[in-house]
């Protein structure tokens, strides 16, 4: 069952505020869904789908071929809700004071 | 001649050839039908202006290549808004993207663009494609053309409006537990989810990556394949595209092996809808194919591991989006206020709904009851799977247990995700499908279109290629 709190938690986690008015709600679909795919946490495996290694990885690039510097900049910069010249305008989080 | 609107591409590309229409009349014919009709359709959020120079670049090609010129050239085509184009917005129907704009080509738009293709405009769609009807979109849904009433399908809603209201002769969607073949379905199209990494996802906006795939809605299989043919293959930008041959060929014989598992039809599925499944069948075996009972016994599971491996991902992709440097942007007092206002503010409700799951499934405590045990899920599928295919080339399913529902009818979550039973499976396991059109039911005195559901071995489109000829030879389509 999850509780109102938990989905607070989670909200919280998420970086997502449920209004109090949703709460409830939410709550409630979410005990229908965690229901729903819960049956998993009953079900036998076989073993080697425990075991398998996962299909996908990371696959890395060596570093060279640069793109001429600038190339981007007006575009990236042009998406930013605020920027000073080519410097996107983030809130002071370490103060000195 | 059909109206240039409402030719197929292997027609219009003929026709362009034989010059009974110019590439700016063919362009024309759609655009003037998707502005005459996109108020009530909502098929497309933007429309594009004229391309000048593309059109006259695609006309000139055609005069000089004759018929070496790519199919593709000079055809109108619509694409799903998460997919980028350079230069123009691209919100993936969300107040999230409202105002982005692409600053580079995903790579099957370059692909489409070397072939000469244009681009009518960027379809409606689900929020971040997450939704079965386009109900999510922050745009207002878009409408299916055989009863306004209903839905579209999602999440590749409005492309597939686009192709069956004739306002783009064919179109982009993206499919990640069956985005593409479940409105195909429900506009009377084919849709085709191919293998997963047979086509780039670079410059697709991400929602569960190990899932998603672009592939093609069109009207007809000879559409869906030359589309296909056109965007597949390896890239370079995306790292999980394959080589061609990373698994076995397949042959395609004349007498196809078409895998039935009974055992998952017996219940959840409309009379009507079962009925022209099974008579869908009992046609191909007349014409000479074999139909060959199968079980699949932990198939039942499939969605409920569907349901926590999309979400996991979904909130992991979209946490990128934070309102710092791009995207909606509220500001707050901190910034954590700053995430939170813009997060809470720019996501829609489904969107969020999936996030919260999605961080639940991966939290600790409850990531091996959960994530884990459907990571193994998709191992089982595939191994289920890979045993049914070395006595059937293709496994067969109705693409949906209903038509199109009417509007609001699904409004709890659950009973919305119910829907994609049979759509999920090809996701978790990376194998291509294809929803082919198989006749009509009737709600309400309205004649309805459903979709038959074809799942082939990995790179084995060409099999799904070959039955959905057979399909459209019954005349179904």
């Amino acid at each position: 069952m999850a509780t109102v709190a938990e989905v607070k938690k989670l909200a919280a986690l998420a970086r997502i505020k449920v209004e109090d008015a949703e709460l409830e709600q939410f709550t409630k679909e979410f005990d229908a869904i965690l229901a729903y795919i819960g049956q998993l946490t009953q079900l036998k495996l076989p073993q080697h789908s425990l075991e398998e290694k996962p299909l996908l990885r990371n696959v890395m690039r060596n570093d060279g071929e640069p793109h001429t510097p600038g190339a981007y900049t007006a575009k990236l910069t042009e998406q930013f809700p605020a920027c000073e010249e080519d410097a996107l305008v983030v809130k002071q989080i370490i103060s000195h004071g | 001649m059909a109206k240039l609107n409402e030719m197929t591409i292997a027609e219009a590309a003929r026709a362009l050839r034989a010059r009974e229409c110019s590439v700016r009349e063919l362009w024309d014919a759609c655009v003037n039908e998707a502005h005459a009709r996109n108020k009530e359709l909502n098929a497309f959020l933007e429309i594009f202006d004229v391309d000048d120079g593309a059109l006259h670049g695609a006309q000139k090609r055609i005069d000089t290549e004759g018929a070496k010129a790519p199919l593709l050239c000079g055809i109108p085509l619509a694409l799903k808004d998460n997919i980028l184009l350079e230069g123009k917005v691209a919100s993936a129907a969300s107040k999230m993207l409202e105002h982005y704009r692409a600053t580079y080509d995903a790579t099957v738009v370059k692909k489409l663009k070397d072939a000469g293709a244009v681009f009518v405009g960027r379809t409606n769609m689900d929020e971040f494609a997450m939704g079965s009807s386009t109900e999510n979109s922050a745009f207002g849904p878009s409408v299916n053309p055989h009863d306004t009433e209903r839905v579209p399908g999602g999440s590749s809603g409005g492309s597939a409006v686009a192709v069956a209201a004739h306002l783009a002769l064919a179109a982009l969607g993206s499919d990640t537990g069956g985005s593409i073949r479940q409105p195909a379905a429900y506009t009377g199209i084919v849709g085709l989810k191919p293998t997963y990494g047979a086509v780039s996802r670079s410059g697709l906006i991400a929602m569960g990556s190990s899932l998603d795939q672009i592939g093609p809605l069109a009207a007809s299989v000879e559409d869906a394949r030359i589309l296909y043919e056109t965007i597949r293959g390896e890239d370079i930008m995306d790292s999980t595209t394959i080589p061609d041959n990373l698994y076995p060929m397949r042959a395609v014989s004349k007498s196809l092996r078409i895998g039935v598992p009974r055992h998952l039809l017996e219940e959840g599925i409309d009379a009507d809808v079962r009925a022209a499944f099974n008579a869908l069948l009992e046609e191909l075996a007349r014409a000479g194919h074999v139909l060959v009972d199968i079980k699949l016994p932990m198939s039942a599971h499939a969605l409920a591991a569907y349901y926590i491996i999309m979400p996991a991902e979904v909130s992991t992709n979209l946490a990128r989006l934070d309102g710092i440097r791009y995207g909606f942007a509220e500001r707050g007092e901190t910034l954590l206020d700053d995430y939170v206002l813009s997060r809470t503010k720019g996501f829609g409700e489904e969107t969020r709904r999936r996030i919260l799951l999605g961080t639940f499934v991966l939290s600790s405590g409850y990531i091996d009851a959960y994530y884990h045990r459907a990571d193994a899920m998709r191992a089982v599928l595939r191994r289920e799977y890979s045993v049914a295919f070395e006595k059937v080339d293709a496994v067969a399913f109705p693409t949906t247990p209903s038509p199109a529902f009417v509007f609001g009818e699904k409004s709890d979550p659950l009973s919305m995700y119910l829907g994609d039973i049979f759509t999920v499976t090809a996701n978790l396991t990376g194998m291509p499908a294809i929803s082919i059109p198989m006749g009509h039911v009737d709600r309400a005195g309205i004649s309805l279109p459903v979709g038959a559901h074809f799942t082939a071995p990995h790179q084995a489109e060409n099999i799904l290629f070959a039955i959905g000829s057979a399909v459209e030879k019954i005349g179904h389509v």
